[in-house]
């Protein structure tokens, strides 16, 4: 396999794993938009161990993960307090502040970064993004995802039928940090470096908007969103050319065409968010579309319609 | 004396904090919508105003323009820009099926326009920071030893204006009833014959103008201009709005100024690199001790419109 495809397929196992942390907690109805913050804790702590202590991968994985789970779970109950706007804000504060601390640690390298002695070819995130996907997959076949499902659809009816709304939120959102943190070890081991200034509030943005374009109502949803947008601009960078080539040609232009910026991928995906926005604000995938491709009616949807 | 000069400074610094997070603030207020697109067209504005005044208008239809004419069309620009993401974002806000995160929609696409717009200024402009061609930014004032400078005392005194007009605008004038009215119940408003669809690309329209103001005075006070400069001004603004409160004016003014003051002190005392941290660190504590804010209304920016 060629040094290319291994990584783009590195890139998309990390951005697969950092959608599910994303999607644990908006598949509660907690929109998070602090996801660069966890990815951020998972990197660093990652290079860190690595750096400093020389530590083996399987320990700073496990750090990462466990670390970033446990400050995902801790600030989850004075986040998950705010609710709406304010906890869009609250996440993005969060991932704000991270970021500066980063920045102020001279132990963290500060804004030189940090380098990764470790280095992991596709397979480990491959597995990683198998796992995981496998992991959210078995969560929301429980009680537990049938319980997150109704915490979604509708809090006050799921409050009086005696679901513990709190609970629920802070487990999703601590379990989401958490993978969120192990992308960021993965990222760490496989460009072996960290630098705090990529962690931004542009990350968050883009994968929030991964999931929600996926779609929030199942586990498929941030698995076709991440890969959609990760391999998109791949496909962009061969074919974009040639249709321009192709223009160019019809109106009798010769010459080189230069390829596109990556600039462009970003309008594409802004220009696919909003337009998603408009006609599919459900996302890509959705419950009743996942129903449909089993080829069988859900039992409840026709006792609805027998009602309606 | 030192304390009173960087009283001073933080005051300027806070001014623009102020257009913005007042233009935030309006449409959360109004909306209940966190519109995203705000930095952006602050941004959109300055670097319109400088590509204008630079190179003159597209398609040889003029030479370089004086830098009030450039930034003029910078400010329409941002505002043409305001409407677009009105057509697109708030039309569409409801969904079919309720989900308690629809309220999430507009704000979602607000995001779109956000990369939509910051990137095709970065195609257009590149990514470099520009040299403004406007008016000095040098002259200042010898005030009983505290230096003041001309263009952040003009801006200060637009920004003043502003608030107290838009003040004006909301308790009196028949526009401002209707937009109370809709923050109020949306739905109510609408059977009692407040036209919707009329008045809300108002409030984009005030947005953009705000922003392109504000675009404008940073171009003139800090002589530069970047297709990044949305992105400080913008979180700060953020911060300096839920400091003040969700959705009040007043709260958006001492809430800009509140940050301007952090911003400047932590500068002072501890160096610039800590001002994320400080700025970020205020906001969250403030949601942990009153997410409200200081005039904020407890029902804004909660639920659902």
């Amino acid at each position: 396999m060629s040094g290319y495809w291994a990584g783009i397929l590195s890139l998309l196992a990390i951005n697969i794993v950092f959608a599910y942390g994303i999607f644990l907690p908006v598949a509660t109805g907690q929109l998070n938009l602090g996801g660069a913050g966890f990815y951020a804790i998972g990197a660093y702590s990652a290079a860190y161990l690595s750096f400093q202590y020389d530590m083996p991968l399987v320990v700073t994985v496990a750090a990462g993960f466990v670390l970033a789970g446990v400050i995902g779970f801790l600030i989850a109950f004075p986040i998950l307090r705010t609710r709406g706007v304010y906890l869009v804000l609250a996440t993005f504060a969060f991932a704000e502040v991270v970021g500066g601390l980063i920045l102020n640690s001279e132990t963290l390298g500060g804004a030189m970064g940090l380098p990764v002695p470790t280095y992991v070819d596709y397979e480990v995130p491959i597995a990683a993004a198998v796992i995981v996907t496998l992991i959210v997959f078995y969560i929301m076949s429980t009680r537990f995802g049938l319980v997150m499902r109704a915490v979604h659809d509708d809090e006050v009816v799921s409050d009086l039928m005696g679901v513990n709304i709190r609970g629920v939120q802070v487990t999703a959102f601590a379990i989401g940090a958490a993978f969120a943190g192990l992308a960021g070890v993965l990222y760490a081991h496989t460009y072996t470096y960290v630098e705090i200034q990529g962690f931004n509030a542009l990350m968050s943005i883009y994968v929030l908007l991964y999931v929600l374009l996926g779609g929030t109502q199942t586990a498929w949803g941030p698995l076709a969103g991440a890969a959609f947008f990760t391999l998109l601009p791949e496909v962009f960078r061969a074919v974009v050319p040639a249709a321009n080539a192709f223009i160019a040609s019809l109106i009798g232009y010769e010459g080189v065409v230069s390829p596109p910026d990556a600039s462009w991928r970003f309008v594409i995906l802004g220009v696919f968010t909003v337009l998603m926005m408009v006609f599919r604000p459900e996302g890509m995938i959705t419950r009743t579309m996942i129903e449909r491709l089993r080829l069988r009616r859900a039992p409840d949807s026709a006792s609805r319609e027998a009602t309606v | 004396m030192l304390l009173l000069q960087q009283l001073v400074n933080s005051l300027m610094l806070g001014s623009v904090y102020v257009t913005v997070a007042v233009a935030f603030t309006l449409t959360i207020g109004v909306l209940n919508f966190l519109n995203f697109t705000i930095p952006t067209l602050f941004m959109l504005a300055g670097m319109v105003g400088w590509a204008v005044a630079y190179w003159g208008l597209p398609f040889g239809l003029s030479g370089p323009l004086p830098w009030p004419i450039a930034l003029a069309v910078g400010i329409a620009l941002a505002i043409l820009a305001s409407l677009v993401v009105e057509r697109f974002t708030f039309r569409y806000l409801k969904t079919k099926y309720g989900d308690s995160t629809e309220h999430a929609i507009p704000l979602v696409s607000s995001l779109g326009f956000l990369l939509i717009i910051e990137n095709l200024v970065r195609i257009a402009y590149g990514t470099d920071a520009q040299r403004f061609p406007g008016p000095s930014a040098d002259l200042t004032l010898n005030i009983g030893g505290v230096f003041v400078r001309v263009p952040q005392l003009m801006s200060l005194v637009v920004v003043l204006a502003i608030v107290v007009g838009l003040t004006w605008l909301l308790k009196k004038s028949a526009l401002g009833r209707g937009l109370r009215a809709i923050a109020e119940n949306p739905d109510a408003a609408n059977i009692l014959g407040v036209d919707i669809h009329r008045i809300v690309p108002v409030v984009f329209m005030l947005t953009g103008l705000l922003c392109g103001l504000a675009g404008a005075l940073f171009a003139v006070n800090y002589g530069e201009v970047s297709p990044l400069m949305g992105e400080d001004i913008g979180t700060k603004a953020i911060a300096g709005m839920v400091v003040g409160g969700l959705g009040s004016i007043w709260g958006a003014v001492l809430g800009g100024l509140i940050v301007g003051l952090t911003e400047t002190m932590t500068i002072n005392f501890f160096g610039a690199d800590t001002v994320q941290v400080a700025v970020w660190g205020l906001l969250l504590f403030t949601l942990f001790i009153r997410p409200q804010g200081l005039f904020g209304h407890h029902a804004i920016g909660k639920g659902k419109l």
